[in-house]
Parts: C-alpha cells; sequence; structure tokens
C-alpha cells in the first residue's frame, strides 16, 4: 500500500478503472510500456487516443443523420473506432462499438442510435475519469512499476 | 505521420533478433504509437507509417531495409492485403497482418495472400517478442542460394546458429548486384543440406518493376495457359534469375491473378482502357511509366490518343470513343510521371461511366478519360457526338501486353459492394459532364470534372501531374486547358509549364474528401485522415496500384505512388 497519499489516492483510483470495468488488461500493457524513455506514455497514448477517436465519433455522428442509415459506413466506422479503443483497453466503450456494429450488420437503425448514445455517454466518463486520474499521476510523480489488478 | 528513422540497409550488427528492422503500418494512430513503443523494448529497428502507399515507398527506396512488415488489415489508402501481396511480390518480405476483427474468413483471407502470420488487436507485446522467427524462417530457405556467393564457404549450412542468419541477411543485403543474387540453385543443392526440402526456397530476389514488367511479357508472349517456369526463364534472357526464381513468382502471380478474377464483376460497368498502339514504343513502353516518353508527337492515328496521365489512370480508363471521337493528340510529353496513352476507339457502346466510377479507379478513370475528351475531341472531331460517347468497360490488358494486363481487372474488382452506392453518387456528375460536352467543345467546367479531393500534398501532385500533362498535351493541340485551370483543385497553383511543375505550391486546403457522399475538409496531417475513405479500401488503390507497380517507377521515378493515390482520390471528386 502506497505510503504517499497522493501515491495512494493514485492506487486507489487506478484499481477502480479496472474494478469498474472501464479498462482491460490493454491498459496494463500501456502502463508497462512506460520508463524513463517515455515516463509519459500512458497519458501521452491515451490523449492522442480521444484527439483521433474525436474525429471517428463525429464521421458517425453526421452518418447517422443522413437516412436511410449507410449500415456499412456505419460499421466501417466503428470498426475503426473500436480498433483505436482498444489500443488503450477502454472495456466499456470497447464493448459498446461491438453491440453498434451488430445494430450495424443487422440493420437495426434504432438500435444503433442507441447504443451510440450509451457509447458516447461511456466514452465521456472515461475521458473524465483520465483526466482526473492523470492529473493526479503528474501530481505524484514518476512511478516505478505498474501494479496488476487484483 | 511520419515515419521515425532507422539504420537502413546496413544488416543488424547486433544478435539477432535484436535490430531487426520492422516497418509498422497502420492508419491508427494510436497504435502506431503503441506498437512502435513496443517494438522498440523488443530491441527491434521500428520504422512507422500510417499509409500503405508510404509504406512501399520506403520499402521500395530501401530494398534490403526492412526485414519485416507488420500491418494492419484496414486502411484507408489501401487495403491491407494488397499491401501484402505487394510486398510479398516485389520485395518478398514476411508481412504480418493485424486487425482488431479475427474473424475467420478474415484471417484466412490473410494468409491466403500471404500473410506470415495474423495478430488479433489488442496486440500484447510478447506477440511482438517473436516475429523474428518469420524472418529466420525465410532466410534459411534463401540461404542456399546465398552460399554460392564468393567468399561465402564458411557459412554453417545448420539450422541452429544465428550465424547462419546473421550470414545470410549480410549477404541478402549487400549484395553488390544489388539485391539480386542468384545464380542456379541447383548447384547448390548437394552438400548444402540446409533444412525442410521445402519447395519455396527462393533466393532473395527482388522483383523490380522492371523484372517483373520481363517476366509479364514473357508470360504473355508464351501464352498464360502455356507458360511454365523454364520457358520464361528462357525469354526474360535474365543470367542470374534461376528456375525456381521465375517458379515463385509465377506462383504468386498465377494466385494474384486468379484474386483478381474472382473479385472481377464488372463487364459492363467498367471502364477499362486500351493501350494505343503508340508507334514510338514497344508494348511495355507505351505503358510503361519509365518509359516516360509514349506520347506521340503529333501524329494522331485515328483512334487513339496518348497523354500523360498517372500509370493508373491509364490502366483504367478505357475510353471507346463513341462517334466521332476518334484519335485523340497525343503530345510529346516528357513527363516524368507515368504516361498514359489511351485508345479511343469509334464505339458507341460505351457504356455509362457511371460504372467505374465509383471506385478510385474509375473515378480517376472517367477524370482521365474526360481530360481527354475534353481536350482532344475538339481538336480534331466535331463534338457534336460525344454524349453518345460511352465508354465502354473494358478489362483488356492494359500493359500493353503485360502480363499484368490483367490489372485492369482489379478495374472491376473494385467494384464491390460499395460499388453501387458510389456509382449512383458519381453517376450525377457524369451526367453532368455529358452534357458540358455537348454543350462545349472547347473546355468544359473543369469544376464539375476534377472535383478533387486530395489527402496530401502527394495526391496533389499526382493529380497535378496529370492535369499538367494532359495540359501540356492539350496545348500543343491548342485545345485551351482552361477549365482545368478553373478547376478548385489546386490546378490553380499548377506551374503552366506543364511537366514538373513545382508540387510544392499546391494548395494544401484542397481537401475536400470526397467519397461517397462523405465530405469532411481534411487537413493534410494524416491526424485528421478522413475516415471516409475507410469504408471502401477497394475504392483506392486497387487496380492501379497493381499497375503501377508494375509499371513501377524507377530511379526516373516516372511514376510517383503517391500520385497514383491521389488520382485516384482527388481527381473524380
Amino acid at each position: 500500500m502506497e505510503r504517499n497519499p497522493i501515491r495512494r489516492q493514485l492506487a486507489i483510483m487506478r484499481q477502480s478503472l479496472f474494478d469498474q470495468g472501464h479498462v482491460d488488461e490493454q491498459f496494463v500493457q500501456l502502463e508497462e510500456l512506460q520508463d524513463d524513455a517515455n515516463p509519459n506514455f500512458v497519458e501521452e497514448v491515451v490523449t492522442l487516443y480521444y484527439r483521433d477517436s474525436a474525429r471517428i465519433i463525429l464521421n458517425i455522428e453526421q452518418a447517422l443523420e443522413r437516412k436511410p442509415f449507410d449500415f456499412r459506413k456505419l460499421d466501417a466506422y466503428m470498426h475503426q473506432f473500436k480498433g483505436s479503443s482498444s489500443s488503450i483497453g477502454a472495456k466499456k466503450v470497447k464493448a459498446e462499438s461491438t453491440l453498434f456494429r451488430e445494430c450495424c450488420k443487422s440493420g437495426n437503425g434504432e438500435g444503433c442510435m442507441r447504443s451510440f448514445q450509451q457509447l458516447k455517454k461511456e466514452y465521456a466518463t472515461l475521458r473524465k475519469k483520465f483526466g482526473a486520474y492523470f492529473q493526479l499521476a503528474r501530481q505524484a510523480g514518476p512511478v516505478e512499476t505498474a501494479s496488476r489488478p487484483k | 505521420m511520419v515515419l521515425a528513422e532507422s539504420g537502413f540497409s546496413s544488416p543488424r550488427n547486433d544478435a539477432f533478433p535484436a535490430g531487426l528492422r520492422v516497418l509498422v503500418v497502420d492508419d491508427d494512430p494510436t497504435w502506431l504509437k503503441i506498437l512502435e513503443k513496443m517494438l522498440k523494448k523488443c530491441s527491434y529497428e521500428v520504422t512507422t507509417c500510417c499509409l500503405a502507399r508510404e509504406a512501399l515507398n520506403l520499402l521500395r527506396e530501401r530494398k534490403d531495409g526492412y526485414d519485416i512488415v507488420i500491418s494492419d488489415v484496414n486502411m484507408p489508402d489501401m487495403d491491407g492485403f494488397k499491401l501484402l501481396e505487394h510486398v510479398g511480390l516485389e520485395m518478398d518480405l514476411p508481412v504480418i497482418m493485424m486487425s482488431v476483427d479475427g474473424e475467420t474468413s478474415r484471417v484466412m483471407k490473410g494468409v491466403q495472400h500471404g500473410a506470415c502470420d495474423y495478430l488479433l488487436k489488442p496486440i500484447r507485446m510478447k506477440e511482438l517478442r517473436n516475429i523474428w522467427q518469420h524472418v529466420f524462417r525465410k532466410k534459411i530457405h534463401e540461404v542456399r542460394d546465398i552460399e554460392s556467393l564468393e567468399g561465402f564457404e564458411s557459412i554453417q549450412m545448420t539450422r541452429s546458429g544465428y550465424d547462419l542468419f546473421d550470414d545470410g541477411h549480410f549477404l541478402s543485403g549487400d549484395d553488390t548486384t544489388s539485391g539480386r543474387k542468384r545464380k542456379d540453385a541447383d548447384n547448390k543443392h548437394d552438400d548444402r543440406e540446409l533444412s525442410d526440402p521445402s519447395s519455396t526456397k527462393k533466393a532473395r530476389v527482388v522483383w523490380t518493376v522492371d523484372l517483373h514488367q520481363k517476366f509479364v511479357k514473357a508470360v504473355n508472349q508464351i501464352g498464360f495457359d502455356k507458360v511454365g517456369p523454364k520457358k520464361i526463364l528462357d525469354l526474360m534472357n535474365v543470367p542470374w534469375l534461376t528456375r525456381e526464381n521465375v517458379a515463385s513468382h509465377l506462383q504468386k502471380y498465377r494466385l494474384y491473378l486468379s484474386r483478381l478474377q474472382k473479385e472481377s464483376d464488372i463487364k459492363n460497368s467498367f471502364i477499362g482502357m486500351k493501350h494505343s498502339d503508340l508507334p514510338s514504343k514497344d508494348s511495355t513502353a507505351s505503358f510503361g511509366p519509365h518509359k516516360a516518353m509514349n506520347m506521340i508527337p503529333d501524329d494522331v492515328p485515328n483512334g487513339t490518343y496518348s497523354f500523360s496521365a498517372s500509370n493508373s489512370l491509364a490502366q483504367n480508363v478505357d475510353l471507346k470513343g463513341q462517334g466521332d471521337l476518334k484519335g485523340i493528340t497525343s503530345a510529346p510529353v516528357a513527363e516524368p510521371k507515368g504516361a498514359l496513352s489511351i485508345d479511343i476507339h469509334d464505339s458507341h457502346e460505351a457504356k455509362s461511366t457511371q460504372m467505374s466510377f465509383d471506385h478510385s479507379l474509375g473515378s480517376v478513370d472517367s477524370a482521365v478519360s474526360f481530360a481527354s475528351f475534353n481536350s482532344t475531341t475538339p481538336l480534331q472531331y466535331p463534338w457534336t457526338e460525344i454524349p453518345e460517347i460511352q465508354f465502354k468497360q473494358e478489362c483488356e490488358p492494359l500493359h500493353l501486353e503485360n502480363g499484368f494486363s490483367q490489372l485492369p481487372l482489379p478495374g472491376p474488382s473494385m467494384i464491390e459492394n460499395e460499388a453501387n452506392r458510389s456509382r449512383i453518387e458519381v453517376k450525377p456528375l457524369l451526367d453532368e459532364c455529358r452534357s458540358n460536352f455537348v454543350e462545349h467543345l472547347g473546355p468544359v467546367g473543369a469544376e464539375d470534372l476534377f472535383p478533387i479531393q486530395s489527402k496530401s500534398q502527394s495526391l496533389n501532385n499526382q493529380v497535378f501531374d496529370l492535369i499538367s500533362a494532359t495540359k501540356s498535351s492539350m496545348k500543343t493541340q491548342d485545345v485551351g486547358l482552361n477549365y482545368l485551370a478553373d478547376s478548385e483543385f489546386a490546378l490553380r497553383n499548377l506551374n503552366a509549364s506543364g511537366v514538373g511543375v513545382p508540387l510544392a505550391t499546391l494548395s494544401e486546403d484542397l481537401q475536400i474528401c470526397w467519397l461517397q457522399g462523405d465530405c469532411y475538409p481534411m487537413n493534410y496531417g494524416l491526424q485528421d485522415l478522413e475516415c471516409s475513405t475507410y469504408d471502401n479500401p477497394g475504392l483506392m488503390a486497387e487496380t492501379p496500384f497493381h499497375l503501377y507497380d508494375v509499371l513501377r517507377f524507377d530511379h526516373e521515378h516516372l511514376f510517383d505512388p503517391t500520385e497514383y493515390y491521389a488520382i485516384d482520390q482527388g481527381l473524380f471528386a
């Protein structure tokens, strides 16, 4: 258990990310990649993810404004988004992407819309959590090793 | 995205597998960053790029600069499987595919196209640690041939050590014959009992465009049905090439062609291109970009015209001129870019151009054809028949009897499910163009013809070159290419001198992504690469790319691959 209060808080936050199913094992992979050469690797990657995926989200939104739905295109976008989300281990977001894709495959427009709303929610929630997490991490300073979730 | 630096061409000095030179291709910047870090942690030398075309460029620039390629399956500018094929055909490097989609059919497709492995995202570092095995495996197969190299006696033909690998690698890398070494494999077989009697063992032959063209030419001469490695080898007359080299290349080629065949369902909605019988060229020349000069100076035989354009364009465009749309003037254009010769026949059956338009190729084609029509017809023939002009789709060998003549097929192949969608979207434009034809004998509003979308400077360049090529060729015919200049595309920046226009001036704002109705402004930065193309990977460089590869560019850089891409992307928007 961390002595340093900030570090302790950080560890708790981190743990809750896992416990609540927001992130999965891939996130640990990222943490393991962080080293002296890239001390802020995880944060950089997550930032990059949010920046790039915002574009895809926008595309999907715009595509959903066109009726009738172009399911193929929507599916393609979501495929891209899913791939991206898998890179940081965004578990819930990824799961929602899969649901969305299934709706696309079955031509379920309503399902797509609902799924997308849910996805955006998860996406935003995770972003907030990450924001708080990294902010604290910066305060805490460099950490040696990543600890695996229980 | 830019690629990271890495030491090229020099064989690894460290103990293998450290220093393995990996090229990673993925349009997702997040993954690119992660993979780069992972590979670096494995002590590999990493180069990243986010465009397939860029990757091919890099690979071509440094023939022996990489040991292995890792590529994502879904990329905006080119289907990952296509890239895979190209790498296999040209560079013969092991390629690993990646995707978040692990569907059996996809994986199978990867294997069919020659991937040596298929990784599922998210990728763990431990999966990357072992990729060296693919490189090693390939080396083993090639070592035999390496043996015969001078001073190579010491090579231990054992399966064990790395030294085997190192030596092999060293040889293949530093070969004086620039990557091609070979000799008769027959001698080597005896004592060097190396490894498995794999039938696929082959020398590390680099199938350059020239070499491949010779190959294709030979194949066509013999007749595809009667072809055999020995016959091809004899015809090719390349002393250092062995029967084995040819055999394995033939195998790949066959796979490639059969795949194209399967994908082609066109027939009526394809614009193929027939190369004109340029007197000044031999068959390959007229098509080959490296031939630079495919233009028939002023001499315009009926029914043929040629103008500079990207090869890709040429390949997919088959203008069967209707009515009076006869020969087009061809201006000798010392076009550094690929030259395209197009036959325009007096056929009347051209189908609606909408067919192939949906594909990038199609777009390009139509753009090209339009350009040519615009520019040339008024010149010599009454344009009254323009409306009747329809482009007959033809899957004819584009390449002047080149084996890859099959390449036009990729055009049809492009027409996949998405095609229908795009087709419809293209059509209106087409109609508009047609009506333009009717009305004007001269230049048609270029805006309509070239709603260009450019994704990158190179794209601009590509189109630019095309435009300039057409322009210059047109000029000699006194055809105003004003419409071109009016194009919203960076034509404004187009240097009227035509060839060799400074591409740097091309505006980067043009980036209107037109793709199936998805129009998003795109910045040059790849970060913002519009993913609208994503859904139509085939739209991009399918056929043209093949052609492009075959025709290839040599150091003269007649054909810039990016140009091709540009044309696909932006020429016809």
